[in-house]
């Protein structure tokens, strides 16, 4: 019983660390470019971004994975099965996306902040020092300024990516089986609670190698000061 | 046509007139110090001539050629940003590169465009670029050696004291051979006694023939380096001559009291 429970669990540890993956891989640049735009000098657009970033900031994310889901219906008057069919995907794997759509834009939102932090915490002599050799905005962002606020926002960024591991328990409302959700089909099924107890220790294991990848990337960047 | 031509330049930021029609010639090869309190335009002159602030009006021209107003737009981004090099009060190093690469790292910059611009394959490219590295590499290492500092190469900047941090600085902006080298007061963020390095080598540039604009407080030193002193007071030029001219015998009654009230401050 012990290995199906481990089999099942680890099924749905599969999805959410696709989850977890995806959304990291995807709301990362999304993040970045929200965060120009945030700070960009054409007010319109920093005025949107700024708008975007408080509606989801300002909402629980667990209501925005339900309201993505039942966009397709407001928006459009399709079902989801019918659009499931359209995109050729199944209905479980087309539930997963609308879970992954929210939870790009919603990390994108955190991200984008916290890279505005790191950004503006440059000194303005840096883009000079880079101006005065010759250097164009770009290359003197990412020659210059980049590695810079990689060292200054690895603390708060290793914070939002642990939040995002907990967080994909919250693709279960959608009825994507995660972690979690696949603990508590055993408990109803075998009646015992340890399903609960070895997820747990899953999001320990998980938490504690992204912990430790952040404190090495720490200690790798310690050569030098911003 | 004097070397450098700097005519009627004007800068407001906001209401404040900060510049109020500065003229000023030199020649190639001369070194002119730029003196006066804070808050009277000598920074925003330099930052002005490096294209760090936009003049409001007025006319900037090297050799002959006018590099403010820029003829067009496109000419602006393309006209060559390297006549002038400077080298800033903080330094502002690159934190992440060490001293060689925070040196080499525009010249390589330099070299890709180039590389780039006479549309040479990708991997070809690849290749010549790894020679030109080397190249800049051992130019570089000839800079640092220049400015004394040839065992900190591998040394991060936080590792460095303010007087080898400014003179990597220098070295820095020595490495695209700028035709006017400007100095923003390169000491005065430094400690005393770590000073008389920095001024060491700006000396050493002036035996070199360099041509050089500093905005300095250190008065014996402006007197000792340069052939032209100017004094500016409320965004004009006030009075520039000799420094025999502008310590010894001062015209202006606003030279006058800076230099007295100066004088007093050595005494206390």
């Amino acid at each position: 019983m012990f290995e199906k429970i481990i089999f099942e669990l680890l099924q749905g540890f599969g999805n959410t660390l696709a989850l977890f993956a995806i959304t990291l891989v995807l709301s990362l640049p999304l993040g970045l470019l929200m965060s120009f735009g945030t700070m960009s000098k054409f007010k319109p657009l920093s005025y949107l971004c700024k708008g975007i970033i408080w509606v989801i900031r300002g909402t629980p994310l667990m209501l925005q994975v339900l309201l993505v889901s039942f966009l397709p219906k407001y928006l459009f008057k399709v079902y989801n099965k019918d659009v499931a069919i359209f995109l050729g995907v199944s209905t479980n794997t087309l539930l997963f996306i609308f879970v992954a759509v929210a939870f790009v834009i919603n990390y994108a939102c955190y991200f984008s902040e916290i890279f505005r932090s790191g950004i503006q915490a440059i000194s303005k002599g840096q883009y000079e020092a880079g101006k005065v050799l010759g250097l164009t905005k770009t290359q003197v962002f990412f020659k210059v300024v980049l590695m810079q606020v990689v060292k200054i926002i690895i603390p708060p960024m290793s914070n939002e990516i642990i939040t995002l591991v907990k967080d994909t328990a919250l693709a279960q409302i959608l009825g994507v089986v995660d972690l979690l959700n696949a603990a508590q089909h055993a408990v109803n099924n075998y009646v015992i609670l340890t399903p609960l107890l070895y997820a747990a220790i899953f999001y320990l294991i998980f938490n504690g190698i992204l912990t430790l990848l952040f404190g090495r990337i720490e200690k790798k960047l310690s050569y030098y000061k911003v | 046509m004097a070397f450098l031509e700097v005519k009627n330049i004007y800068k407001s930021f906001g209401k404040t007139e900060v510049l109020k029609g500065v003229s000023f010639n030199l020649e190639k090869g001369e070194v002119l110090s730029v003196i006066g309190s804070s808050g009277n335009g000598k920074t925003t002159l330099l930052r002005c001539l490096n294209f760090l602030e936009t003049p409001d009006s007025g006319e900037i021209t090297v050799e002959n050629r006018v590099i403010f107003p820029a003829q067009s737009q496109k000419n602006s981004k393309t006209a060559n940003p390297l006549t002038f090099g400077m080298v800033f009060q903080n330094f502002n190093l690159f934190p992440q590169y060490s001293v060689i690469d925070n040196i080499t790292l525009a010249m390589n910059v330099v070299g890709e465009n180039k590389l780039k611009a006479s549309g040479v394959k990708y991997l070809e490219r690849k290749k010549a670029m790894r020679k030109i590295k080397e190249e800049n590499r051992q130019a570089a290492l000839g800079i640092i050696e220049r400015v004394g500092l040839s065992e900190k190469i591998n040394n991060y900047p936080c590792e460095l004291s303010g007087g080898q941090q400014q003179r990597v600085a220098i070295a820095r902006a020595l490495a695209l051979n700028p035709d006017i080298l400007c100095f923003d007061e390169p000491t005065s963020a430094l400690d005393p006694e770590l000073t008389g390095e920095v001024l060491k080598v700006i000396k050493g540039l002036r035996d070199d023939n360099r041509t050089m604009i500093i905005v300095t407080h250190e008065m014996a030193f402006a007197k000792g380096v340069s052939d032209k002193v100017v004094f500016m007071a409320d965004g004009v030029i006030e009075e520039i001559g000799t420094p025999s001219q502008i310590f010894e015998q001062p015209k202006s009654e606003k030279l006058k009291s800076f230099l007295s009230a100066l004088k007093k401050e050595e005494e206390v």
